[in-house]
């Protein structure tokens, strides 16, 4: 699974957009030109993107609150996201989903979710489908430390064991569930063993090193793909803000927050690797960060300057027929 | 034309729809029964043996058993259902909807709405309901007005083996979800059933009884009890409209704003508990939309707003009797 030249710098246009998509949804929320609340992906970078790279078009994904990540990572339209975060009528889901609940189906984006622990359910079943209909795809959910804990998750995990399905859990235990510790709220303190015990093969990885996460979803994926079932796989990673922007993240210790962006940036670690080995050029990283710079300026520019939903759009959409 | 019980006209339905598309599956806890057990394949079929059969014709891969976890597999099916199968999953008892509440009202039924309108979910949830046979609080609630009152969620309750047919062939081919709820006292009872498919559309009630002097509304298995009154007032020289909802989500206004303008009077049956029941709603749309052809006051029975008792003798007088209906039909007649 060597990583070529384009697919590093795949790799890093993914980090670097959701890097900067967040911070700039972080500034519009600000100036209150997003409504409702936002929960932000920063710091969790390689998780998304080292999972998502082994995903096709056809795989499915099912996401977490903190969905923006993998959503970029999936493939969603950077402006489609951004309007519907805006809650504008061009967004993925007409403005009727909003920051939780971006979804595109017809790029294996089942979801961002709102409930903790709310994709593994969906994700097996899109991992059902695949094995009935015999397509070799595959589905992978993200779940946090925080949803780790919830019934729904243990019972797909059981579920997926019983019925070998072709499916990746993919914990994300970026050390806190809303304003309290995963160290507290996990009883085991060990989301893999857990997910060992339900009887599939699982792992822990470096969540901060991007290659970690990329070699160990890519055995998952190959395992799911040809027949092999389930896998686990938890990924510590950083939370570089709050629960929600907005968050006074009252929880964190002395030097904590400043800590996390100086030593635990996994964008950081990702560009100072790819360039000490002369696997990328500085000039190439710089390049792909004003392009993205510019997509999402765009983005943004044709976000709030999109109409809002018509007072027609109440009504429709609950059903396909009624 | 062939006789057939409500029990083989669910299992002939499934069969034939399982046949035609191969992306239906049936899921669920015993639908086959005998998984990695020393006994008999297909050992329970279903706790009803609506089931029973399917998997040996359709094998374990479309008939799929699962552990006892409903939140997992009903949330496992609504996934499928957003990825190209048509899932018929099997809620044991309606009243197990509190394990796995949040993956029907929270999940399935808002996906098409959060996304705008850019997903379909076909999953039909077959479920129990119903007193009536011992089987105490936590596996004998009617829970329609519940699920009624999510949008997003189509709910279809037959009162006999012709409707549960053609709402189960509606339900499997629609790409919504819908809620299917079976009446657990009902699956013999028999009437005739063409081989053939039919679809019968939802929101479309059914006139069991005609008669221009009260109109009596119910639905699943209440639909029996109200005949049984209709015909004892028909012996009076009384005639009433026995309107059989068929689903309670979407409803069909047209025929019950219909029935009381000519009737005045309107007696509403429900075995759910009173408190935001479907008697309490249809009550509410008929003095909103027919207040002026009223010559009565609404009345309803309903189960008391109580858990359903165990002992026979609690759960008898839980239940709408025929007696209490005709009771209070008269006294609607006489008002």
């Amino acid at each position: 699974m060597a990583l070529q030249e384009k697919d590093l710098l795949r790799a890093y246009r993914l980090m670097s957009t959701i890097r900067q998509f967040e911070s700039r949804v972080d500034t519009e929320f600000q100036q209150g030109n997003i409504p409702g609340f936002v929960h932000d992906y920063s710091g969790q970078e390689a998780v998304a993107t080292g999972a998502c790279m082994h995903l096709t078009k056809d795989d499915y994904v099912g996401s977490t609150h903190r969905g923006h990540g993998h959503c970029i990572a999936k493939g969603c339209d950077i402006k489609g996201m951004m309007a519907e975060i805006m809650g504008r009528s061009t967004g993925l889901c007409r403005g009727k989903g909003g920051s939780m609940h971006i979804a595109d189906i017809n790029q294996g984006m089942l979801g961002a979710n709102a409930i903790v622990g709310g994709a593994p359910p969906l994700a097996i079943g899109a991992a059902l489908s695949a094995k009935t209909l015999g397509t070799k795809n595959v589905s992978l959910s993200f779940t946090g430390d925080g949803g780790s804990n919830q019934g729904t998750v243990f019972e797909s995990m059981n579920l997926a064991v019983v019925l070998q399905l072709p499916t990746i859990f993919m914990f994300e235990n970026n050390g806190y569930g809303e304003h309290t510790a995963a160290k507290y709220a996990v009883g085991s303190g060990d989301i893999a063993g857990r997910a060992a015990g339900f009887g599939m093969p699982a792992k822990r990885v470096d969540g901060l090193d991007f290659f970690a996460v990329y070699d160990a979803v890519g055995e998952a994926v190959e395992r799911a793909r040809s027949g092999g079932g389930p896998s686990a796989i938890e990924a510590s990673a950083v939370r570089f803000g709050g629960h929600f922007i907005g968050d006074p993240q009252l929880y964190r210790g002395e030097g904590e927050h400043e800590r996390n962006r100086r030593d635990n940036d996994c964008i950081k670690i990702f560009s100072k690797k790819v360039i000490s080995e002369k696997m990328l050029k500085k000039s190439q990283l710089n390049s792909v960060d004003k392009e993205i710079a510019q997509l999402i300026d765009t983005a943004v520019e044709e976000g709030l300057s999109a109409p809002w939903p018509s007072a027609e759009e109440l009504l429709t959409d609950v059903y396909s027929n009624y | 034309m062939p006789i057939k019980s409500i029990r083989q006209a669910i299992n002939e339905t499934l069969k034939n729809e399982m046949r035609r598309d191969s992306t239906i599956v049936v899921i669920g806890e015993d639908v086959a029964g005998g998984a990695g057990s020393d006994g008999i394949d297909d050992a329970a079929g279903g706790v009803f043996g609506v089931t029973k059969g399917l998997v040996g014709e359709f094998g374990r891969e479309r008939v799929i058993d699962t552990p006892i976890t409903e939140a997992g597999f009903i949330g496992m099916a609504a996934g499928a259902a957003c990825t190209g199968l048509r899932p018929v999953v099997e809620l044991m008892f309606v009243d197990f909807i509190g394990v796995c509440f949040d993956q029907v009202f929270n999940q399935t039924a808002k996906f098409r709405y959060m996304f705008g309108g850019k997903s379909e979910t076909p999953l039909v949830i077959r479920s129990m309901v119903g007193a009536g046979i011992g089987a105490a609080a936590q596996h004998s609630h009617m829970l329609h007005p519940l699920l009624a009152s999510v949008p997003g969620l189509k709910v279809a309750l037959p009162s006999n083996a012709y409707d549960a047919k053609g709402l189960l062939l509606t339900a499997i081919r629609d790409n919504d979800p819908v809620i299917f709820l079976e009446h657990k006292l009902l699956y013999d009872m028999k009437c005739e059933v063409p081989d053939e498919d039919y679809l019968i559309p939802f929101g479309q009630a059914a006139f069991t009884r005609e008669g221009d002097d009260i109109t009596l509304v119910s639905m699943s298995n209440m639909v029996l009890n109200c005949n049984q009154v209709a015909d004892n007032l028909a012996k009076d020289g009384i005639n009433a409209d026995v309107i059989d909802l068929r689903t309670v989500s979407p409803i069909d206004e047209g025929a019950v704003l219909e029935s009381v303008e000519v009737s005045g009077r309107l007696l509403i049956v429900d075995e759910a508990s009173e408190r935001c029941s479907m008697a309490s709603e249809i009550s509410s749309i008929v003095a909103e939309k027919a207040f002026k052809s009223l010559r009565a006051p609404i009345a309803k029975v309903t189960a008391p707003h109580t858990p359903v008792p165990f002992t026979p003798t609690l759960e008898k007088l839980y239940v709408p009797s025929v007696e209490r209906i005709e009771q209070a039909a008269r006294m609607t007649l006489e008002a």
